[in-house]
């Protein structure tokens, strides 16, 4: 097990106690690709902290390849190296110069040497999709914001995580920059092999690329499964006040008016084929086809 | 002579080679909402940006109730009645308790205390927040602190508010929340709305799109026009939104489905 989180309760402000994580089990395994899910409020960010050693919890412990990450202080630049956090507009954390000496700054701190530096920088800004001679050299300010966020997802990359954690990446972009970020979260899971934690109120994000979804409420894991099983449970992601996918929205609600098509669809063209079937077959009485 | 007119408007940015708007002409009639969509660097901020007179036009005018905005006599005149809010409720939020914040704009306006206190409560209510008047802004959700902005906006009576990406910072339950604000504040209060956004689901509701990309409206129609346009949207680096796509699939397999614009509509189609 990459991950593992027992028995976690943490509580922010011990003057003013707020609960923020009740009894979370939690294993994560390599490759997974979790998204996660939850209101505003609910523990998402406060877990995810929790994993990289930002947060230590007030009771319980976080497993990293089965050593407590807790348990040696001087360990936490090792984990936090291992464990990368893009957090919410990492954009607004780009303060160097050059692209270069920002993407740098991660790797120089590990006290490499020059080269494996260059090496690393290079390799970042490649995996993410930007040309290393071409914005090596230019101010990261006079980027656009899809690109400064790559730039920022670069300087984690250059750590060379093993996990890969992401808050709410493809916030505030457009519709464009929204897509080319989930094909590179999509590359690097599936090429790179990296295991990737994805928060995200955008449930379309969730479906397409998650491999496992877990749901949080008050501080707690409410729901744990594969997209499939997490989103045909509508009622429950309704009284959490989430969302469902737009497309599975639209089966639910055929199916509840009596058009029975799966609902464990997430993609448009499987949906037309979905219904398009139902509807035929429904057809062959044409008197009864109204619902 | 409608509320804004822009007239052969072209925009320069100091120190930039490409302009960032360019031969720009749009007329939006008093009770209107429209709805600006269009990539990151479109030219859509910079468009509103010309409706307070943050910017002024580099050539062409700008007309809102028939002030031109390039003379500065017309200024503060134009910012009463355009109102602007922006895409980070924190930035536009100044004071200690709800009620302060609200009251900035028109105590400025030197009016008589009553009148502000019920600017005010007015606001507030017109938001959906009245009884927080008392309230720190900072306890509250992004939603209800995007509403406070708004309701800050409203208190000065304007015309129109132009929106620039009022949601991007929101959760979903925030976002409903604006967007029903705006939308309230559109049909019921019979404000001009002016909204820009990445999230196409929320044009939907517009009276007409306004769609950019270069610098350059490409086109402005009513949203079911505008979202057929499926080379149109591609090319301008947007989406359409998931129950149109649907729609628009199960037209091309032959299905017969009418004109719609959301899930329910679909739903409703097909049933």
């Amino acid at each position: 097990m990459l991950v593992e989180l027992k028995d976690i309760t943490h509580v922010y402000n011990q003057y003013n106690p707020t609960v923020a994580l009740k009894d979370i089990n939690l294993s994560i395994s390599e490759q997974e690709f979790i998204g996660l899910i939850g209101h505003t409020g609910s523990g998402k960010s406060t877990l995810v902290q929790l994993l990289n050693g930002l947060i230590e919890p007030t009771s319980g412990t976080v497993l990293y390849n089965n050593e407590d990450i807790f348990s040696d202080k001087k360990r936490l630049k090792f984990i936090r190296q291992k464990v990368g956090l893009v957090f919410q507009y990492p954009e607004h954390q780009l303060f160097e110069e050059s692209i270069y000496e920002d993407v740098a700054f991660g790797p120089k701190n590990l006290g490499l040497k020059k080269e494996e530096i260059k090496n690393r920088v290079k390799e970042s800004l490649e995996l993410v999709g930007l040309d290393y001679e071409k914005f090596k050299d230019r101010s990261p300010f006079n980027l656009s914001g899809g690109q400064q966020r790559r730039v920022a997802i670069a300087g984690v990359l250059a750590l060379k995580p093993e996990i890969l954690i992401l808050d709410e990446p493809s916030a505030g972009l457009d519709p464009n920059g929204r897509n080319n970020l989930l094909e590179l979260l999509k590359y690097l899971h599936q090429d790179i092999n990296i295991t990737i934690i994805l928060i995200s109120h955008r449930m379309e994000e969730i479906a397409k690329l998650a491999t496992r979804v877990i749901v949080m409420d008050e501080g707690r894991i409410v729901l744990d499964g594969s997209p499939a099983e997490v989103f045909s449970e509508e009622k429950r992601l309704r009284e959490l006040d989430l969302d469902l996918p737009a497309v599975t929205s639209i089966l639910h609600k055929l199916n509840s008016k009596g058009v029975s098509v799966r609902t464990d669809i997430f993609d448009v063209i499987e949906a037309k084929d979905e219904i398009i079937s139902k509807l035929q077959e429904k057809n062959i009485p044409e008197e009864k086809r109204s619902c | 002579m409608s509320l804004i007119e822009i007239k052969d408007v072209d925009f320069l940015y100091r120190e930039q080679e490409d302009k960032a708007l360019s031969g720009v002409n749009l007329s939006i009639e008093k009770g209107e909402f429209i709805s600006i969509i269009g990539s990151n660097g479109s030219g859509k901020s910079t468009l509103a940006k010309l409706l307070n007179v943050l910017l002024v036009p580099t050539e062409g005018q700008v007309f809102v109730d028939g002030f031109n905005s390039s003379d500065p006599e017309n200024v503060w005149k134009i910012r009463q009645k355009v109102g602007m809010v922006f895409q980070n409720p924190d930035n536009q939020l100044v004071a200690t308790t709800v009620e302060d914040d609200v009251a900035f704009g028109p105590e400025n306006l030197a009016l008589p205390s009553d009148q502000i206190r019920e600017r005010v409560d007015k606001s507030l209510e017109m938001v959906g927040m009245g009884g927080y008047q008392s309230h720190p802004p900072h306890e509250l959700s992004g939603g209800q602190k995007q509403r406070i902005a708004i309701a800050g906006i409203i208190a000065m009576l304007p015309d129109c508010i132009v929106l620039d990406e009022p949601t991007a910072m929101l959760d979903p339950m925030g976002r409903k929340e604006v967007l029903k604000t705006i939308k309230y504040l559109n049909e019921e209060e019979g404000i001009t709305v002016i909204l820009i956004t990445h999230f196409m689901e929320e044009t939907i509701f517009s009276d007409r799109i306004v769609v950019m990309n270069g610098g350059e409206i490409k086109d402005i129609d009513k949203p079911s026009k505008i979202f057929q346009n499926i080379d149109l949207i591609k090319s301008a680096g947007l989406d359409v939104p998931v129950a149109v796509q649907l729609a628009n699939e199960l037209r091309s397999s032959g299905l017969q489905i009418p004109e719609v614009m959301d899930i329910e509509e679909l739903v409703t189609a097909l049933c």
